[in-house]
């Protein structure tokens, strides 16, 4: 599955990256604790934080995720956002809390295996 | 970034890195580019992923508590070897600071998603060999080795 089919089912709002919708999610993770999301979160997956600073997403290059989602319609800092273009790391929002999204996301990963 | 590279016989690289203590911005370039180098040389995922984790986690502590520091990264035949040296407050009690969950992060680092006490916890491990020393009022030294195989 990737990044557009969630963005199209779950009516995400794409900040950045817009080119990158393609790249495929083999996962997920859910976490705000940066040195958690370090340590538990793995290459490929979609990463779904409250976190809206720029550490984001050197977090996201350095575990290779297949992208962001910020919940709860927070929008990515500026510098963030900046950065991320730069990087390439797609950013997207979403209107729904953590716990809901992940259930989501979790439940359309699961459909496709 | 200043980067400074050296090849021997028996280490097929050595790379040292300059951190910039307080600069969140650019936290984590570093260790970006610690896990391109290891990519590149072509050593097994599992090596390289745990090699970034050791590395993020000292370059945040650096950027987290320290005026400046350095990550020399030495890539022998067998190991990875990850030295971090960093000229800050120091840790008065290494032991308290190897639990989990134990932090002196201020309430900014916090409010970012760091200082949630698993830094040295993630380090130790996910090395095979660790070892730290610190003195209060100069600095931290961590010596990471992470076996190639």
């Amino acid at each position: 599955m990737n990044i557009e089919t969630i963005v199209k089912k779950l009516d995400l709002k794409v900040r950045s990256a817009s080119d990158r919708l393609k790249n495929n999610i083999t996962g997920g993770y859910t976490g705000d604790l940066l040195s958690d999301v370090m340590a538990n979160s793995h290459e490929g997956d979609i990463w779904i934080t409250r976190q809206v600073h720029q550490n984001i997403v050197a977090i996201a290059v350095l575990k290779e995720h297949a992208g962001i989602i910020l919940v709860n319609s927070c929008e990515p800092a500026q510098d963030t956002l900046e950065k991320a273009v730069k990087e390439n790391v797609p950013i997207m929002v979403s209107n729904l809390p953590a716990f809901e999204l992940t259930g989501k996301i979790h439940n359309l990963l699961a459909e496709k295996k | 970034m200043k980067v400074a590279v050296h090849t021997t016989e028996n280490n097929l690289h050595t790379h040292s890195f300059d951190i910039e203590g307080g600069n969140f911005s650019n936290a984590g370039s570093v260790s970006t580019r610690i896990k391109s180098i290891l990519k590149q040389i072509g050593l097994p995922d599992d090596v390289v992923r745990k090699s970034a984790i050791v590395c993020y986690e000292a370059e945040i502590n650096v950027v987290s508590y320290a005026k400046k520091g350095k990550i020399i990264l030495t890539v022998t035949p067998k190991t990875i070897e990850i030295e971090v040296v960093d000229e800050g407050p120091g840790i008065p009690n290494i032991e308290l600071a190897m639990k989990q969950g134990y932090s002196t992060a201020n309430q900014h680092i916090r409010e970012m998603g760091f200082g949630a006490g698993m830094g040295l916890h993630n380090i130790k491990t996910y090395s095979d060999t660790f070892n730290i020393s610190s003195e209060v009022d100069k600095g931290t030294f961590l010596k990471m080795i992470i076996n190639a195989q």
